[in-house]
């Protein structure tokens, strides 16, 4: 085999790592030592873990300033159990003199780059399978479990298969009511739930670029439902003015970009044909067109989660249900994904246009999403915009999951039934908002 | 260099098959898509690994956590593991004495976790021709599994698989026992090395 020379062209992932493990040039398949820019553990994976097996190692953290904890899942703190799990993380915050902790104000996917912890060409771990969403930022972040953090922790380093990227590309631009949930779930309907097995997806074209920050974190979030090691998208102009909203100055975009000639596996999609697609419970490889599914009442709607209930995924259900009531027979619950995305909409108008709709608005927290809360009935069938609808997701192994935009998830709210929201929207809606 | 042991180490650690008194491993076979809500239902996750391992797939072999002996594996249809970062999902399978598991592919994260506690996983195309309640015996650092027994307890010369190689420094912390035990000894070595984990 010939030796890669530094010049040849390399994908953005290589890039990354390459610069994390100190080399010019990273091979897929090569297994290598990455130094780590940041580690996130949160309160179901981190300290309850952590704390116990630190003490078994008697080792230090390797770098207080690059460690974030979010203490996200278990709050507000519904039981004993709960409790006694947030008490810990607060604790061990405390006694590690942990500089960056974030308590009870919102999901960490969301917190970490909207406070700031997220540059283009870091190289990150994060104990939680939705780590990759920092990939909406060019940022390299592997998911990991406790005690590969725990390694993370005492050592600063972590190893990396370096991966194949599989490039999605797509061309032209959504239509009215079509986001990029519709997007992630027609490839994970394509692809099946592990085509990306330990591999990167790099999400390119016309259409990737002209989305918002939020809805690229959509994909790059839900990369992990293809089994990506990673999803990516090279940082562009939008990701340096989002950034500098976020605090961050200086954004260096230069490079952190696949070349021209990269290898890697090419699929072509066209956003401007793209439906609204719907995943039937109990996986997300079971997409469909909405409009293709039989007549299905639903009894709640949820807009949620760390892929689901971002600003911008509020403003989407807040376009469907301004100025009008959800089905009398739906429970519509909402669970903003930081308390500063709450804050936004709120001051935009749109969490009252869905508490007028009959929304009742959830902590800003992991909620149902991580299995707390008691807002499922048995047997009851649910439409939501999480990221995932294995059985007993949301609570109870009997409620039938579908996942969906939530355009979708505010549409089939309305009318009680699960509804292509092209059938309530109109161009007009926008001007209902704002 | 430490003594290539893991797969006859933990050979001498499995059972001999109930009927027959063959040695080697008995089969749960379970199908594809098994992911870690299934492994380590979210309900559960407040709890510790014993726990969790009672409910581990309660959704799909609702006997498992009862009936899994120390020495069992699993054969698995593709992307075993999917899902979640809960490292639980791997833990309870330690815990219940799952050796190891044998399917075409898994989840990315569940592949980390599983050696990170000391859980081996052969990646081997051909998993699904062996069958439920069989009884195999595998090799990691070959990469081979073979069929020794049918579920009835009968001796036979089974098929061989092959399976991907195990990269060395995965093989180093299954054979430590999971990358705790394998940390603990790099931190206390006297010659004081900065700590690393599993370098490549």
């Amino acid at each position: 085999m010939n030796e890669p020379v530094a010049s040849a062209p390399q994908t953005l992932a290589q890039k990354l790592i390459a610069r994390a493990s100190g080399r010019g040039h990273a091979s897929p398949g090569e297994f290598v030592t990455c130094r780590v820019d940041l580690a996130m553990c949160h309160d179901s994976g981190g300290p309850r873990r952590l704390k116990p097996m630190l003490a078994e190692l008697g080792a230090p953290i390797w770098d207080r300033n690059r460690v974030v904890l979010v203490i996200d899942h278990y709050v507000p703190a519904e039981d004993e159990d709960a409790r006694r799990i947030v008490r810990i993380a607060r604790d061990w915050a405390r006694e590690q003199a942990l500089p960056h902790v974030y308590d009870g104000v919102g999901i960490s996917h969301v917190v970490l780059p909207q406070c700031g912890h997220i540059r283009p060409g870091m190289l990150c771990v994060g104990g939680d399978s939705h780590a990759s969403t920092a990939g909406a930022f060019g940022a390299y972040m592997l998911g990991v479990g406790s005690t590969e953090m725990l390694g993370v922790l005492v050592s600063g380093e972590v190893w990396v298969q370096v991966p194949q990227t599989v490039f999605m590309r797509w061309s032209g631009r959504l239509a009215l009511g079509v986001s990029a949930k519709d997007m992630m779930l027609a490839m994970i309907g394509r692809f099946g739930v592990n085509v990306g097995h330990q591999q990167a997806i790099e999400y390119c074209g016309e259409a990737v670029s002209a989305l918002s920050m939020n809805e690229r974190m959509t994909l790059t979030n839900m990369s992990a439902e293809l089994g990506a090691q990673v999803g990516l998208i090279a940082p562009d102009d939008e990701t340096r003015t989002w950034l500098w909203q976020a605090g961050e100055r200086d954004i260096e975009l230069d490079g952190w970009r696949s070349d021209e000639d990269a290898p890697g596996v090419r699929h072509n999609f066209d956003a401007s044909t793209l439906p609204p697609q719907i995943a039937l419970p109990h996986s997300p490889a079971l997409a469909r067109d909405v409009a293709d599914i039989e007549p299905t009442a639903i009894q709640v709607a949820h807009i949620g989660g760390c892929t689901g209930a971002k600003l911008d995924d509020l403003r989407a259900a807040a376009r469907v249900l301004a100025g009008y009531r959800v089905d009398p027979r739906v429970r519509l619950l909402v669970a903003p994904a930081s308390a500063h995305e709450r804050d936004v909409a709120e001051r935009e108008g749109i969490l009252r246009h869905l508490q007028e709709a009959g929304a009742q608005i959830l902590a800003t927290s992991c909620g149902l999403c991580a299995g707390h809360g008691d807002g499922i009935p048995e047997d009851s069938t649910v439409i939501s915009s999480i990221a995932r609808n294995g059985r007993g997701r949301l609570g109870p192994d009997s409620a039938r999951v579908f996942l969906a935009s939530p355009y979708t998830v505010a549409a089939s709210a309305l009318r009680g039934r699960i509804t292509d929201p092209r059938e309530v929207l109109w161009d007009g809606d926008a001007e209902v908002v704002h | 260099m430490d003594k290539p042991v893991v797969g006859s180490g933990l050979l001498q650690r499995g059972r001999r098959a109930a009927l027959g008194g063959v040695a080697g491993h008995r089969v749960w076979r379970l199908p594809a898509d098994v992911d870690t809500e299934a492994l380590a239902p979210g309900r559960w996750m407040k709890y510790g690994a014993e726990v969790i391992a009672r409910h581990c797939l309660e959704s799909l072999r609702p006997q498992f956590a009862l009936q899994a002996r120390p020495g069992d594996v699993i054969v698995a249809g593709a992307n075993f593991g999917i899902g979640s970062s809960r490292e639980q999902a791997a833990s309870a399978l330690v815990h219940l004495g799952i050796v190891a598991v044998v399917a075409p592919s898994y989840g990315g994260l569940f592949y980390r976790n599983a050696f990170s506690v000391g859980l081996p996983l052969l990646i081997c195309r051909d998993a699904e021709a062996i069958a439920d309640g069989e009884t195999v015996s595998f090799d990691l650092e070959r990469g081979i599994v073979r069929c020794v027994a049918d579920a009835a307890g009968q001796q036979l010369r089974g098929p061989q698989f092959s399976c991907d190689p195990i990269p060395p420094f995965l093989l180093a912390m299954v054979r430590a026992g999971g990358l705790l035990p394998q940390l603990k000894r790099r931190l206390h070595r006297p010659a004081g090395d900065a700590p690393s984990v599993a370098r490549t």
